[in-house]
């Protein structure tokens, strides 16, 4: 057999269930591969390879048991060693945000989450990089040091689930968990050549999800293909009663069962091809959906009118409501401590030694944005533009099933180029926000190359809940195209 | 909008975050530019628009009130910097 960590989730999954290869055998192929690259990539905070071996030795007993009854796993995540991004609390793991001001911290409990997966017996390998508090799209912004992209040691892996993406990219394990408030599964997956599902707003708990922007923030994953995913997808969504955002609309079973998509309409956004974006990822774009129209889909030129509006409205409603969430490290109840005289100067000796730049600067901008004299000017009317852009999506999901567009004007960009300019930061996000605020579902799969060698990503969005048509549409052209294949060399 | 750096020292104050004075000056040069940008949104006509605050319907479910288990004192505590006789320790808030 060729090397473990070069399997497919399912293909894993397989092996099994067959008993071709135990779940420790796996585990350590994992550990030894991230051991072995962990120095090149840093994509993890922490690691846990004691509880991945005992995870992986109940997960054999198990599954030997049912392979001596001759009965089928319940999921095929049973046995898989997977990473979670270091903002879902695991109980008695390092949690910290990739940031200082939770650095130590142990969670008391686990996310719901990362608890449904351990219960449909995946082994968790360790904590992935993040950009601190998510706040970022390159991983750059972590305080433990960025994650370098398996593709090009010298550019960034996109962020912020950039830990992820990137452990996944390089077969350090099967699938990783990552969260998308802005744009933050799918940018990376796009820039390491990997797939990445942004759930529905509500479809996954939050609880046990380190709060960023309570209304944006939604749980995914990333793997090699949507194939991959849907195991993890079925596991995680549901309602859930520690979360009474989390909707009681019952999860979709998808089965993945043919390239057909006769009928299936695509509207393309003339919004989404904008001046200054890399001509490759343009091309790349339109190639894919000729695929889509060659199995039999339909793809017409739409708009999405106030997608321009979309990063000013992200960049009130995000920073105002992680303001209010980051409130909470006080330096009382759990994080480190700078001492100062009395209370108030050891919440500010605290907070401004121990946040980042780019973690103080939404927090300004949030907390300025929802001061007395300034609330309507702001906030108020970034959340009446964001009817808007949430309008845009209800009327073209009137003529269109899915959307079709690109992840992001370019490919991976290098280490350093956007830190000293936060705005041109963020107009990295511009494609990748508005589903954030309309609440909607999204896929980012890779399409193709650049002449760097570089992956080139593409994004679905279907309608608020509609993850259904998403799977099945990638799952069709991920069929009769070998982009997600590829791997980087390392 | 170009922000002064009085603004930005108040919405540190606000914001209970110490800013060393490179902070202040960097931060109100690109709090600036973003506001300038954002700024785009005031030429927006919202008049007969309603603001949306959750992509939900906004509603308080409820779930039967039943006690359940919860995380042991012990077990909050040792995340804590400082503790004493079971509870959070702080420095002095009134004067004695």
């Amino acid at each position: 057999m060729t090397d473990l960590t070069d399997l497919t989730l399912l293909e894993a999954a397989a092996a099994l269930r067959s008993g071709d290869v135990s779940s420790r055998e796996l585990t350590q192929a994992c550990l030894d591969r991230i051991e072995d690259l962990e120095p090149k990539i840093h994509a993890f905070l922490s690691l846990t390879p004691d509880l991945a071996l005992k995870q992986a030795e109940d997960a054999d007993r198990q599954l030997s048991e049912w392979r001596r009854e001759g009965v089928d796993p319940p999921s095929p995540t049973w046995g898989i060693p997977m990473g979670i991004k270091d903002v879902l609390c695991l109980e008695g793991v390092p949690t910290t945000c990739g940031s200082k001001i939770l650095e130590g911290f142990r969670p008391p409990y686990t996310a719901t989450s990362v608890e449904r997966l351990i219960d449909a017996g995946v082994v968790v390998l360790g904590k992935t990089n993040t950009d601190e508090f998510a706040m970022g799209s390159s991983t750059e912004n972590s305080a433990y040091g960025s994650t370098f992209n398996p593709w090009d040691l010298t550019r960034v892996p996109g962020g912020s689930s950039g830990g992820s993406a990137a452990s996944v990219a390089a077969n350090m394990c099967y699938a990783a968990l990552g969260t998308d408030t802005g744009g933050s599964v799918r940018q990376p997956a796009s820039f390491c050549g990997v797939t990445g599902i942004k759930t529905s707003y509500g479809r996954v708990s939050r609880y046990g999800l380190i709060a960023y922007g309570s209304s944006l923030d939604t749980v995914g994953a990333l793997a090699h293909s949507a194939a991959d995913l849907l195991p993890i997808f079925h596991t995680i969504s549901g309602h859930d009663p520690l979360d009474s955002t989390s909707m009681p609309e019952p999860v979709p079973h998808v089965a993945l069962d043919g390239t057909d998509l006769t009928g299936l309409r695509i509207g393309v956004p003339k919004e989404y091809f904008i001046e200054g974006m890399q001509g490759e990822v343009e091309t790349a774009v339109h190639d894919a959906v000729r695929i889509f129209e060659a199995l039999g889909a339909v793809a017409c030129e739409i708009s999405l009118p106030h997608t321009d509006l979309a990063l000013p409205v992200y960049y009130i409603i995000a920073p105002a409501e992680a303001s209010a969430n980051l409130a909470r490290y006080d330096a009382v109840r759990y994080g480190p401590r700078i001492e100062a005289e009395d209370l108030r100067g050891q919440y500010f000796a605290t907070r401004g030694a121990l946040f980042g730049q780019e973690v103080k600067r939404r927090i300004m901008l949030g907390t300025y944005a929802l001061s007395a004299g300034y609330y309507d000017a702001y906030y108020g009317q970034a959340q009446k533009v964001r009817t808007l852009i949430k309008g845009d999506f209800e009327s073209a999901f009137k003529e269109v099933d899915l959307i079709a567009c690109p992840v992001a004007p370019t490919t991976a960009f290098r280490m350093g180029e956007h830190s000293e300019d936060p705005l041109s930061m963020y107009l990295e996000d511009v494609f990748t926000l508005p589903a954030n605020l309309a609440g909607v579902p999204g896929i980012a799969f890779p399409v193709g190359f650049d002449s760097d060698r570089l992956p080139i990503g593409m994004q679905l969005n279907a309608p608020h809940l509609g993850e259904a048509i998403l799977f099945r549409a990638t799952y069709a052209y991920q069929e009769v195209t070998s982009w997600h294949k590829e791997r980087p060399s390392l | 909008m170009a922000l002064t750096i009085e603004e930005v020292r108040h919405i540190a104050q606000l914001a209970r975050l110490t800013l060393t004075s490179e902070e202040e000056h960097r931060y109100t040069e690109q709090l600036s530019d973003i506001l300038d940008y954002a700024g785009r949104l005031s030429k927006v006509d919202t008049s007969a628009i309603p603001p949306t605050a959750s992509v939900l319907p906004l509603h308080a479910p409820l779930r039967p009130d039943v006690i359940r288990p919860c995380p042991p004192q012990k077990l909050i505590l040792r995340n804590a910097p400082s503790d004493q006789d079971g509870m959070f320790r702080v420095p002095p808030v009134l004067d004695t």
